[in-house]
């Protein structure tokens, strides 16, 4: 019954060349995050495996996806398909410096976050699966990152979404379980529409291969309802992204879970869904960006107005960032919607920036509400006499997010801004720079409210209050410490930016021209 | 649901079902079958003879926490494209190894492990499931 492969010839339906080692890399993050978050499972009633499991397996993570960055920056694109099955017909696995790029900064990230819950998250919530399930999340955000085939970017969608939950009802309080509701329907309303839209090119195309779909697309495509599909990946990323009209979930939602999660969440997830629109709009479906790349420009003027003005009137520390990580989506879409090379580097430069800046400032929100025993900016203040390292390290960040000099956002936003200057479009670029002013003030009058002044409202000037909460000794480094490596991320890229921006440049180019991406996976033959 | 005949007739037919569900996962490679299938059967026989005895001798029976044994299945797919990986193939590329036993060849696979992978997953999460509903009826 078994069909011998000594009977067939089987070079007519699979791989025969063999794989380089270095190429092998590219399905390493999925290895260890899937065994790793399973073993993790296995043993969560072993409260003293589950963090030095957890950090081995991140710190593997990121060793992999730094291997697999110097891969593709050396030898080009890399694509492995599963199984030998020859593409587009087998699942390929495809990486390019963008995508490359992005899993090694999440990788960065999500250590980061590992070493803050190692201390944050407490005993219980180790036994509930945090690390298990920011394995698992980190198992679907590389995989979108790293796949090459669009069906398998929807479950790596779903992977991620799923451990999400996991992570976002962990603590089980009444207000968790409100914003795991809100965040749960929206993005499963994301996801279905990001399913249909796929099924209809699957229809349209009769193939899932991106690489495939690329080249298909650039040959004439008369009656193919392109534009509707097209819609439809914009709705169904846009609402992941939290892109202007549908951004108002991640507000209602993100203040809600621990803060290493929310962290996560707001360094992470939202960039899934830029990087997904930036993979599918601009590289598989070029004439469907310049249809409605007016469309998206206004899309991104309505996230960067709603996310600095939501940022404005928020009086809650979480949710105020929450709003800071909207307008700084608008400026990615910004970037997204000129489609030149310059607005897409800086689209790249700045989710770069943002994944590093945003899970720093909830870190820092995450301490301060401990410190001061509240996350409402009425009640806060007097945090600099608490903890000035905390102080510092946060306004280093907020200055980054808001984008002054020498921090990484001041890089992103300038390279978006001259994009737009260079694009014509001057209006865009006074936009991005009126809303990065809003932003600067939101969040300095937070940093004030909650830091600078002596106490809650009501504390008479020049007095000062002690705060409610302390920070242990022992906790210092793992807390801080996490939130010090961020800080240091994006003044290094502020002082030294020329790696990251070439880095963009290389991903922009390679969105651009997506031939040696086209030709990673099919051989030379096209 | 808990009547005499029921409950007299529920481990023969939970025994039955298991065996038939392992069953139907060892044909699955080459005709209808496999691991999903099979760990649908098996997770439901688990749900009946809950009905029948309660769901604390189904968690006893089980010996481990329906999720570690979902657990337990992901890292075994994880697991099963690892050896591919060793000489040189694409990842879950399928490897095979024909021992004779007893003078019948057998057919073993890097599949049939994926496939046991995905059988302990469903039925890990399946009868977690049902076992928390069933748990909250009583």
């Amino acid at each position: 019954m078994a069909v011998s492969e000594k009977t067939v010839d089987l070079s007519q339906a699979m791989v025969t060349a063999p794989v380089a080692p270095a190429d092998a890399l590219i399905i390493a993050p999925i290895i260890i995050t899937l065994f790793f978050g399973g073993l993790l499972l296995m043993t969560r009633k072993r409260a003293a495996w589950q963090v030095p499991m957890g950090l081995f397996a991140l710190v593997l993570l990121l060793a992999a996806c730094a291997g697999l960055l110097a891969r593709v920056l050396t030898a080009g694109p890399v694509s492995v398909t599963m199984g030998s099955w020859l593409p587009p017909f087998g699942i390929s696995f495809t990486a390019d410096a963008l995508g490359a790029s992005f899993a090694f900064v999440s990788s960065l990230v999500a250590l980061a976050v590992g070493l803050f819950a190692s201390r944050d998250i407490d005993g219980l919530g180790q036994r509930y699966g945090f690390f298990a399930f920011l394995l698992l999340m980190m198992c679907g955000i590389c995989g979108a990152f790293l796949t090459g085939d669009i069906f398998n970017l929807y479950v790596w969608f779903e992977v991620m979404l799923i451990a999400s939950f996991g992570l976002m009802v962990l603590g089980n309080t009444r207000t968790q379980l409100d914003g795991a509701v809100r965040y749960a329907l929206l993005n499963l309303l994301g996801a279905a529409f990001f399913l249909a839209a796929t099924g209809y090119l699957y229809g349209s195309l009769g193939t899932l291969n991106m690489a495939d779909i690329t080249e298909r697309l650039r040959q004439p495509t008369d009656g193919l309802p392109l534009n509707t599909i097209a819609a439809l990946f914009i709705l169904g990323f846009g609402m992941k992204a939290a892109a202007f009209p549908l951004a108002f979930w991640l507000p209602a939602s993100y203040h809600t879970p621990s803060p290493a999660a929310a962290a996560i969440f707001a360094g992470l997830l939202t960039k899934v869904g830029a990087y997904a629109l930036l993979r599918t709009m601009v590289m598989v479906m070029p004439a469907a960006h310049a249809v409605y790349a007016d469309f998206l420009t206004w899309i991104a003027i309505g996230t960067m107005l709603l996310g600095s003005l939501g940022a404005l009137a928020e009086s809650d520390l979480r949710r105020l960032f929450g709003y800071v990580v909207i307008s700084g989506i608008g400026i990615i879409f910004a970037g997204l919607a000129l489609g030149s090379a310059g607005g897409l580097s800086g689209a790249i430069v700045y989710a770069l920036h943002s994944m590093l800046v945003m899970t720093g400032l909830y870190l820092a929100a995450g301490i301060a509400a401990r410190l001061g025993g509240s996350q409402q900016l009425r009640e806060l203040g007097g945090l600099y006499g608490a903890s000035p390292l905390l102080a510092g390290l946060t306004l280093l960040l907020i200055l980054s997010a808001a984008a002054l000099p020498p921090f990484s956002g001041f890089w992103a936003k300038i390279v978006v801004v001259e994009a737009a200057m260079v694009g014509g479009r001057w209006w865009l670029a006074g936009i991005v720079l009126v809303t990065g002013l809003f932003t600067a003030l939101a969040a300095g009058r937070a940093f004030a409210h909650a830091f600078w002044r002596g106490g809650p409202v009501g504390t008479p000037d020049g007095a000062e209050k002690s705060v409610p909460g302390k920070l242990a000794a022992a906790d210092l480094p793992l807390l801080l410490g996490p939130l010090g490596f961020l800080t240091m991320l994006t003044l290094l890229i502020g002082l030294y930016p020329q790696p990251v921006l070439r880095l963009a440049e290389i991903g922009a180019a390679g969105l651009l021209d997506p031939i040696p991406y086209v030709r990673a996976v099919f051989g030379a033959a096209p | 649901m808990s009547t005499v005949i029921f409950r007299a007739i529920a481990p023969y037919l939970t025994a039955l079902m298991v065996l038939f569900s392992i069953f139907v996962l060892l044909r699955g490679h080459n005709n209808p079958g496999g691991g999903f299938i099979g760990g649908l059967i098996a997770a439901s026989a688990f749900a009946i003879y809950g009905i029948a005895y309660g769901v604390p001798p189904v968690r006893r029976a089980m010996r481990f926490h329906p999720m570690q044994l979902a657990a337990f299945g992901l890292v075994l797919a994880a697991l099963a494209g690892v050896p591919s990986l060793l000489v040189s193939v694409p990842y879950l590329t399928g490897l095979w190894t024909y021992p004779t036993l007893f003078g019948v060849e057998l057919a073993l696979s890097t599949p049939l492990v994926f496939d046991i992978g995905v059988y302990c997953v469903v039925v890990g999460t399946i009868s977690s499931i049902a076992l928390s509903l069933e748990e909250r009826e009583r």
